[in-house]
């Protein structure tokens, strides 16, 4: 070390609320999909269902390690201090609310990356990688979508009322994060239209009214969350909890 | 082999028998389109299926930990593991859908109990020591068992072993180094590592069958090359290769009987209560019925979506997902 003389490399500012609100997202996502090992419709979905829970976590991994040990934040925080939207901490449901879900995110994460992987910050690596995994994402979610909606009576019936349930939270998606370099304005229409074009050739209308009412979901960012989401934490942090300390 | 059966009447089976003899003899590998003898087929059929629904089946225990495991690094190891699981599964099915058989039959079979899966799937996963415990010991089982599958008669069935087996050591290995790491972390860690040994030894030195003098189809697999060694010598090989593993990792096998036998050149090791292994075959181990179940639900609350994905494809012409 040279002490605190000249330095010649540039200092990359993390953005940590930033940085922990797409991590979270992705780590919480990531713990719902892995919820469905060994309970999937059919084996394919098995292997893809982990698939996209392996890429999620890999991502939550990098975002996360940009702002400190990963498993610290990971296992450590209590859940007013998750950044994540309330849509990805949503329970499972039937296997359409896990569509819908994947549906509403994957579309939202793969514009957001896009615009990250053409911008000059500390997540452009990341986001560059990232986005042809959650194209990947987006294309499952979709052909599920159009399968479901444009499938028998009994999926179109669900996927519509998966497609509603889960409507309300897809607001928050586009608010203002602190260092998040994206136009969220921009995002949204890419966002709208995107599903508007699925949901039509899948035979099913957009959800109805603004995002925003009669409730919409919002405060995840600031660390309000649903219900199910302290449960889920109390499983996920339990072991490494009970063992302060330990590496594993 | 290229033998084939005759389209028209009245086959020339002791003929087609000669043919598949020799081919065997010859170590040469039978195909789907060779001719084949029934017994053969339908030993090969019960043993692919009892093996694809074992990877099915056994993504239950570990997966059990998954929204548990108490590092993203391990939570990613885990799930990989789960999904390379259903991976071989679907291997295995393909496989034995060359012998004419479908994965919807062999499915129905297994929820209906009339197909069987590896009975160590029907012991608990009780702490996070347990999914180290079963990569080492399951998993090190399985691969001595199914590294002689690779060299199997069957074609399709070898080629499925042959990258399962990749697969299968890897896992091995990390569930080596889980173990590991527990038994070198603190004392409680260390405690979990051997309480999960205990408990998993003598259930995984039951997953190479019944003794020799009492296994059914041994003899008749053996002679057509599906099985190449005995229940006991796999057996043997496996608590050889264990013991000193043991040794280096640190922690001790629950078996006072088990010592080196200067003159066999072999661990000598305790009896097997083999009581227990039939109880549980029978289905009356501690998660038969939590399994079963398990499987039954997931595939019947997923009929909608698979009746839905064959609707879609009749309407748009598209492949069955």
């Amino acid at each position: 070390m040279t002490g605190t003389t000249s330095r010649t490399t540039v200092t990359t500012v993390v953005p940590e609320r930033a940085a922990l609100a797409l991590g979270d997202d992705a780590l919480v996502l990531s713990h719902r999909l892995g919820e469905w090992a060994g309970h999937a419709p059919v084996l394919e979905e098995e292997v893809a269902l982990a698939n996209i829970a392996l890429d999620l976590l890999g991502q939550a991994r990098t975002l996360l390690s940009l702002v400190g040990d990963e498993d610290d934040l990971a296992f450590l925080r209590e859940e007013r201090a998750f950044r994540n939207v309330q849509l990805v901490e949503q329970p499972n449901g039937d296997f359409a609310h896990t569509i819908a879900r994947q549906l509403y995110f994957s579309a939202y994460q793969e514009l957001l990356y896009g615009q990250l992987a053409a911008s000059d910050t500390v997540f452009a690596p990341l986001a560059a990688k990232a986005v042809k995994e959650v194209a990947y994402h987006r294309d499952h979610a979709e052909h599920w979508t159009l399968r479901l909606g444009d499938g028998t009576d009994e999926s179109r019936r669900r996927m519509r009322h998966a497609l509603d349930a889960l409507w309300r939270y897809t607001g928050e998606l586009f608010e203002p994060v602190e260092g998040l370099p994206v136009d969220g304005p921009a995002l949204r229409e890419g966002w709208l239209g995107r599903i508007t074009g699925v949901l039509e050739r899948a035979g099913l209308a957009l959800p109805e009214g603004p995002q925003h009412t009669p409730w919409a979901a919002g405060g995840g960012r600031q660390g309000i969350h649903t219900e199910p989401f302290g449960r889920m934490l109390a499983e996920m942090q339990h072991l490494h909890r009970s063992h302060p300390g330990a590496s594993w | 082999m290229t033998a084939t059966a005759p389209e028209t009447e009245a086959p020339d089976t002791a003929g087609l028998e000669a043919v598949f003899e020799a081919a065997v003899a010859a170590d040469e590998r039978i195909e789907p389109r060779d001719w084949m003898p029934d017994a053969y087929r339908a030993t090969l059929v019960r043993q692919m299926a009892q093996h694809a629904h074992s990877e099915i089946i056994g993504m239950q225990p570990e997966a059990n930990w998954i929204t548990r495991a108490p590092s993203l690094r391990r939570k990613a190891i885990l799930m990989a593991k789960v999904q390379d699981e259903a991976g071989h599964g679907l291997y295995l099915y393909s496989a034995a859908e060359t012998l004419g058989t479908g994965r919807e039959e062999l499915l129905d079979k297994l929820h209906a109990g009339r197909q069987r899966y590896s009975s160590i799937f029907n012991y608990p996963t009780l702490t996070w020591a347990d999914v180290g415990a079963i990569g080492w010991l399951v998993d090190g089982a399985a691969i001595t068992n199914q590294v002689p599958l690779c060299r199997c008669s069957y074609g399709p069935y070898a080629r499925a072993m042959v990258r399962i087996c990749k697969e299968e050591s890897f896992h091995q290995r990390q569930g080596y180094e889980l173990l590991l790491t527990l038994s070198r972390g603190t004392p409680a860690q260390h405690a979990m590592a051997q309480d999960a040994v205990d408990r998993w030894w003598w259930p995984s030195l039951m997953m190479f069958g019944p003794p020799d003098d009492a296994s059914a189809h041994s003899a008749q697999s053996m002679a057509w090359k599906i099985k190449r060694h005995s229940n006991d010598e796999l057996r043997q090989r496996f608590v050889d290769i264990c013991v000193p593993q043991a040794e280096s990792l640190g922690l001790t096998l629950p078996d006072p009987d088990l010592r080196w036998n200067e003159e066999r050149g072999h661990y000598d090791f305790g009896p097997i209560d083999w009581d227990e292994f039939h109880e549980v075959l029978r289905g009356n181990g501690p998660c038969n019925d939590q399994r079963l179940a398990q499987r039954r639900r997931a595939h019947e609350e997923g009929a909608w979506v698979r009746e839905a994905a064959a609707a879609y494809a009749a309407k748009h012409g598209e492949a069955t997902a």
